[in-house]
């Protein structure tokens, strides 16, 4: 494992020294299998102990974790005949977003998503999954043809936050963003979003209105960074780890302040260690979804998801008598 | 240096310090922050809080714009008892409510209800960036989407003054949320053919510039205002530039195709009051 986070190092140890065991084992005449059984006993209980115990932080982690699957991995894994489609129309093709048209099992979908890069060149064309205005627009774009046609939509959330650009502020990153809110709000498909790793504030949000919202279980959503927050409130970004915690960003806060439909069980350890297994979660879950989006006439789509929406946050609010 | 970028703040904008002393003092003599002028502090309110010399836009609250705007008498407040809770459990929050409450005699962040201009009904929301920096938690996206609401049932146009630093950041993802919840009513209201005008003041930034500042039928903006999405220093950081002194402002919005129209204040009542009254003779509203 290339990449090791902090907090899952004694795990990572552990593995590796049970590998030097099996190794030794294999190419000298000393019978090391029961302490090997031991040792794999005592792996898989730390694995649990690590990874169910794991902290917003670390948590942070692991949606930034440098394997982590984007949108184009769970793409080839969940769909069938994906044809990506490009450009807003307007300006250009924004590679922060990606989008097409696919098969999810014998249903024709539109498919939207934030694309991080993978390795320093890649993040270069893709802008570290940071949008433009022309990615929101051709979200939209795509989306309004999804409802022309009748396709359901599913999105993928993945971004530190929309680009805090010059040339973003002189082509109308608000309104580009604000637009697909409202136009979001109005479609007459199913839509479903699914968090997969960051959920950067208006950035993220510009893409994930829906009927349901999903979180992979080590994913974040949050109005700024953990780093930024304690930059605004402790004036020292070193606090970003206290700004985890209290910020309430992982999938099972929001799942308890009740902004999500559900949290998305993860992989032990992480989506990355098991890309074919984590993708069928998320099949199940789509499936789900769509199942009982369908049946719903469209006037009762639409009153839903407004309803979805309108009790966020009413409940934090009281009347003085 | 990409890497500092993702360790710095960012996204949405707050308002500088320097917006805080701008707001005229409470006192009998007022100096101009812009041309430094002094003038007696009745006479910058008979002039609408702008300078008599430099046409400087000081800061209005919400009370005072809905004074200055309605009709006498007109004025019928929505939901003006609505407060905060602390959903959060964010130290201190209540607390600077409170103190905000005392300052501006608001219990919220924005005021909203229903009045006539010139004769012509609509449905007011007018944000005050005293309060919490005009910062929109859940209060406030509330009685947003509640004043939209509103005015879809009455069937009466919707105008909004938006003054706002972005999120708050004590109600976290549900300050974010409020983007989503008033652009959904804003859906709805624009499908039943209602009048939405957007009304951008000093400052329009972060989530409420990315939601419904920038979706009226009719944008507006009050001179000098700084309207954006992320914040100046945030940018400058990212993209290693100086960002040129204009940026941000109405004008340079108004540049950039992004604004139908840049409207001084003198001019805001006779605005409104047109646009009103053309909608209402052609119908639907
Ligand atoms: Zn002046």
């Amino acid at each position: 494992m290339k990449h090791v986070l902090p907090f899952e190092k004694p795990v990572v140890e552990l593995r590796q020294k049970i590998a030097e065991l099996k190794s030794f084992t294999s190419e000298s005449d000393v019978d090391l299998t029961e302490e090997i059984a031991t040792l794999e006993n005592r792996l898989e209980r730390l694995e649990q102990e690590v990874y169910g115990n794991m902290t917003p932080w670390d948590r942070v982690q692991m949606a930034r974790h440098a394997e982590r699957p984007t949108t184009l991995d769970y793409i080839n894994h969940i769909f069938t005949d994906f044809m990506e489609m490009h450009g807003d129309r307007y300006y250009g093709d924004d590679e922060a977003i990606v989008g097409g048209i696919a098969k999810f099992g014998n249903q024709p979908v539109t498919i939207i998503g934030h694309q991080r890069g993978k390795d320093t060149k890649d993040n270069l064309r893709r802008n570290f999954g940071m949008p433009h205005p022309e990615g929101y627009r051709k979200a939209l774009r795509l989306m309004k043809q999804a409802e022309k046609f009748n396709r359901p939509i599913v999105t993928f959330i993945d971004t530190k936050g929309a680009y805090p650009g010059k040339a973003a502020e002189e082509r109308g990153q608000s309104e580009a963003i604000a637009k697909n809110l409202r136009e979001m709000a109005g479609l007459t498909v199913p839509v479903i979003c699914i968090v997969i790793g960051e959920g950067g504030s208006g950035g993220a949000l510009g893409i994930s209105v829906g009927d349901k919202l999903y979180m992979l279980e080590n994913s974040t959503y949050s109005v700024i960074s953990p780093e930024g927050a304690a930059a605004l409130l402790w004036k020292d970004s070193n606090l970003a780890q206290k700004a985890a915690e209290s910020m309430k960003i992982t999938s099972y806060d929001l799942k308890q302040l009740n902004i999500i439909d559900d949290v998305v069980e993860e992989i032990q350890g992480g989506a990355h260690r098991d890309l074919e297994n984590q993708s069928n979660h998320i099949s199940k879950c789509i499936e789900d979804s769509l199942k009982e989006l369908k049946a719903l006439p469209t006037e009762e789509l639409l009153e839903k998801r407004w309803e979805k929406y309108k009790k966020i946050g009413a409940v934090t609010t009281v009347v003085q008598s | 240096m990409i890497k500092d970028m993702f360790n710095k703040k960012r996204k949405y904008a707050t308002i500088s310090k320097q917006e805080e002393h701008e707001d005229v003092p409470e006192g009998l003599m007022v100096k101009c922050p812009s041309c430094r002028k002094i003038y007696y502090r009745k006479e910058i309110e008979k002039n609408l809080l702008t300078c008599p010399n430099c046409d400087h836009h000081h800061q209005m609250s919400a009370p005072e714009r809905i004074n200055y705007l309605l009709d006498d008498g007109s004025f019928q407040e929505w939901d003006e008892d609505m407060v905060s809770e602390n959903p959060l459990e964010f130290p201190d929050y209540l607390q600077k409510l409170e103190k905000d409450q005392k300052k501006t005699g608001i219990n919220e962040g924005v005021v909203t209800g229903q009045g006539t201009i010139n004769g012509f009904p609509t449905a007011i929301a007018v944000m005050d960036a005293r309060f919490r920096m005009g910062s929109m938690g859940s209060v406030v996206g509330e009685k947003i989407a509640r004043a939209i609401e509103k005015a879809n049932e009455l069937n009466i146009p919707l105008i909004l003054f938006t003054a706002s630093g972005g999120a708050r950041m004590q109600e976290g993802v549900l300050s974010l949320m409020q983007m989503t919840k008033t652009s959904v009513a804003l859906e709805r209201f624009d499908r039943a053919g209602g009048l939405f005008i957007s009304y951008m003041t000093n400052p329009t930034t972060g989530g409420v510039s990315a939601s419904f500042a920038s979706l009226g039928d009719y944008n507006f903006a009050e001179p000098q205002a700084l309207i954006g999405f992320a914040g100046r220093r945030i940018i400058e950081q990212t993209i290693r530039e100086k960002l040129p002194d204009d940026f941000q402002t109405a004008e340079f919005l108004f540049k950039h195709g992004q604004l139908d129209r840049v409207v001084p204040r003198h001019e805001m009542k006779d605005t409104l009051s047109t646009i009103l009254e053309i909608h209402h003779v052609g119908g639907g509203q």
